[in-house]
């Protein structure tokens, strides 16, 4: 009885080391995640002309720079045009075509659903090659409006995703008797299932936006000098490494987490993980 | 005459017509949207390679060493990033479930935070600490651990530490789903049987998180081989990656031909590994 205790306090005390080893390791990886954040926003603030970390003193330079610079301003407007164009494109698009899905039974649908999950399954590169030879062919390079179908295609899938999810989980026996009190169809869906799956909508609604908002490869190809943010950012790295970049980056996150708690509380959230 | 007949037959058949109408018509704009702009183009840059009717251009993508190389270090780094991902998340999604409500909330944080920034933005943080005059640099010398910089960046390990750092969360969320759903008192079972923790683990609690840790994989993996930015920036034209080339092809070359071999190559790359992620999960539930 004694000895049989004690191997089950031993086995209990090897196991606290285990959980202490464990959550050591699991803290450095979580350090790792968090370390390019931890490192871009003293940038942001320094004083120095140069890269210099940590930063000799506290300075607001590098975002009136950005303010300063017209090719940045535009570079931002340009991003939030096309996101707005991609969100309000790819949530009618994917809402009724989630609807579809989730609602009808006819032949082909297994080839909807496939044609629809595709642009998440090909790679970023394809899509952006594949457009640009057919914008190019339409004198479509450069616009943004070229960008904004560009993005919608791409984040289509994503709006999907979510919408769908909501509609499996809502009863249509609900539109039924909608539609038995003497609603027409299109009147029971407006008037019943729209206001309860709302929450996803413009949980798609957001998620398309911050799609397009950090997209590069395809705006790459896409925008021609009349550019998006994130090829902005991009053409900023490859040239010369200002620190201005580290306070465009700062407002980016800033701007993604704003959007990440509206979608929060306005909708179902976009977290990609359920606690 | 015939065809009339099979149409008359296929909607007979099908109850309705009138039953399906509503859901083709919604789904016609999306279908239509997604072909023109998408499946269209898409399927006309890999035909592109095969146009010329030889296959030209198939032969030159598996003979010359120098996209012989590209193609296979790209499948390499794919897998190296895939196995390194997979030993950082799985002990971080374990731990994750383990924690009080409190200090998950926390680390969920810590996961999300760089997960939702922008690769572009964590890119341009890893160089900023890679650097010549970055942050290790800087910090090591003024401890005089060195007395000249080291060249951090613009290599392969640079390129897999920025690809890991984007890609491991996408295997924590299926893995840190599953193990949710694994029911404690399995591995009590197993303990109060006898078995040690370490065997506990392995053959009771391991496998169960199969399915989680296979999804997981295979995103990590797909998303690895369509990979652009990482390489370009962090391995500053020394490591080239398949999608490098392909652009590279496009707007210096102005190749189009071999990029949509290459195109074709890469899509089925990717077709085959995710085929083979769902055979190996449909064997899984088999044997469960």
């Amino acid at each position: 009885m004694m000895s049989k205790n004690e191997g089950g306090t031993r086995r209990g005390k090897r196991r606290n080391w285990g959980r202490i080893a464990l959550g050591v390791y699991c803290c450095l990886v979580l350090g790792f995640l968090m370390m390019p954040l931890l490192v871009v926003f003293p940038l942001s603030f320094s004083s120095a002309s140069y890269l210099q970390f940590p930063p000799p003193g506290f300075s607001l330079q590098w975002y009136e720079n950005y303010l300063n610079t017209p090719s940045w301003i535009r570079a931002t407007i340009v991003s939030i045009q096309v996101g707005i164009g991609t969100t309000i494109l790819a949530t009618i698009l994917g809402t009724m075509v989630a609807f579809s899905l989730v609602r009808g039974r006819y032949p082909g649908k297994t080839w909807v659903d496939r044609l629809v999950a595709a642009p998440i399954v090909v790679p970023n590169i394809i899509i952006a090659v594949a457009i640009y030879g057919l914008f190019s062919d339409l004198k479509l390079i450069g616009e943004w409006y070229g960008v904004m179908i560009g993005h919608t295609v791409y984040a289509i899938p994503f709006v999907v995703l979510v919408v769908a999810a909501a509609l499996r989980n809502f009863d249509p026996a609900q539109e039924h008797a909608a539609m038995g009190l003497g609603a027409s169809r299109l009147r029971a869906v407006c008037v019943v299932t729209l206001p309860q799956i709302k929450p996803a909508i413009i949980s798609g609604a957001f998620l398309a936006f911050i799609t397009s908002f950090d997209e590069l490869i395809i705006a790459l190809f896409l925008s021609g000098s009349d550019m998006t943010l994130p090829k902005k950012m991009f053409e900023n790295i490859i040239s010369e490494i200002d620190p201005t970049i580290s306070a465009v980056s700062v407002l980016q996150i800033a701007l993604v987490g704003l959007v990440l708690v509206l979608s929060q509380k306005l909708g179902a959230g976009v977290s990609p993980i359920r606690d | 005459m015939t065809a009339g007949l099979g149409v008359l037959e296929l909607f007979r058949r099908n109850s309705s017509v009138r039953e399906h109408a509503g859901p083709i018509a919604l789904s016609l704009p999306t279908v239509i949207f997604l072909l023109v702009l998408f499946a269209v183009p898409v399927v006309q840059l890999m035909l592109l390679s095969a146009q010329s009717g030889t296959f030209e251009n198939y032969a030159k993508a598996f003979s010359d060493e120098l996209y012989v190389t590209v193609l296979l270090n790209t499948f390499e780094i794919a897998f190296f990033v895939t196995v390194v991902s997979f030993f950082l998340a799985y002990p971080l999604a374990f731990f994750l479930t383990v924690l009080p409500p409190f200090w998950r909330a926390i680390g969920l944080f810590c996961l999300l935070m760089p997960f939702w920034t922008s690769i572009l933005v964590r890119t341009y943080a890893w160089m900023a600490i890679l650097g010549r005059r970055g942050i290790v640099n800087e910090a090591l010398l003024s401890m005089e651990i060195i007395d000249r910089p080291l060249s951090l960046l613009y290599n392969e390990q640079a390129v897999l530490l920025g690809m890991v750092h984007v890609l491991m969360p996408y295997m924590v969320f299926p893995v840190f789903a599953v193990m949710r759903r694994v029911d404690p008192n399995l591995m009590q079972a197993a303990y109060s049987l006898g078995a040690p923790g370490w065997r506990a683990f392995l053959r009771v609690y391991f496998p169960m998180t199969m399915p989680g840790v296979l999804a997981g994989a295979s995103l990590v993996f797909i998303l690895s081989m369509g990979f652009y930015i990482t390489p370009v920036l962090l391995g500053g034209g020394r490591v080239t990656m398949i999608a490098v080339l392909i652009e590279q092809l496009v707007t210096e070359f102005l190749d189009w031909d071999f990029a949509g071999a290459l195109s074709l190559a890469l899509m089925t790359f990717t077709l085959l590994i995710y085929g083979a992620f769902k055979w190996l999960m449909k064997s899984e539930r088999n044997l469960a």
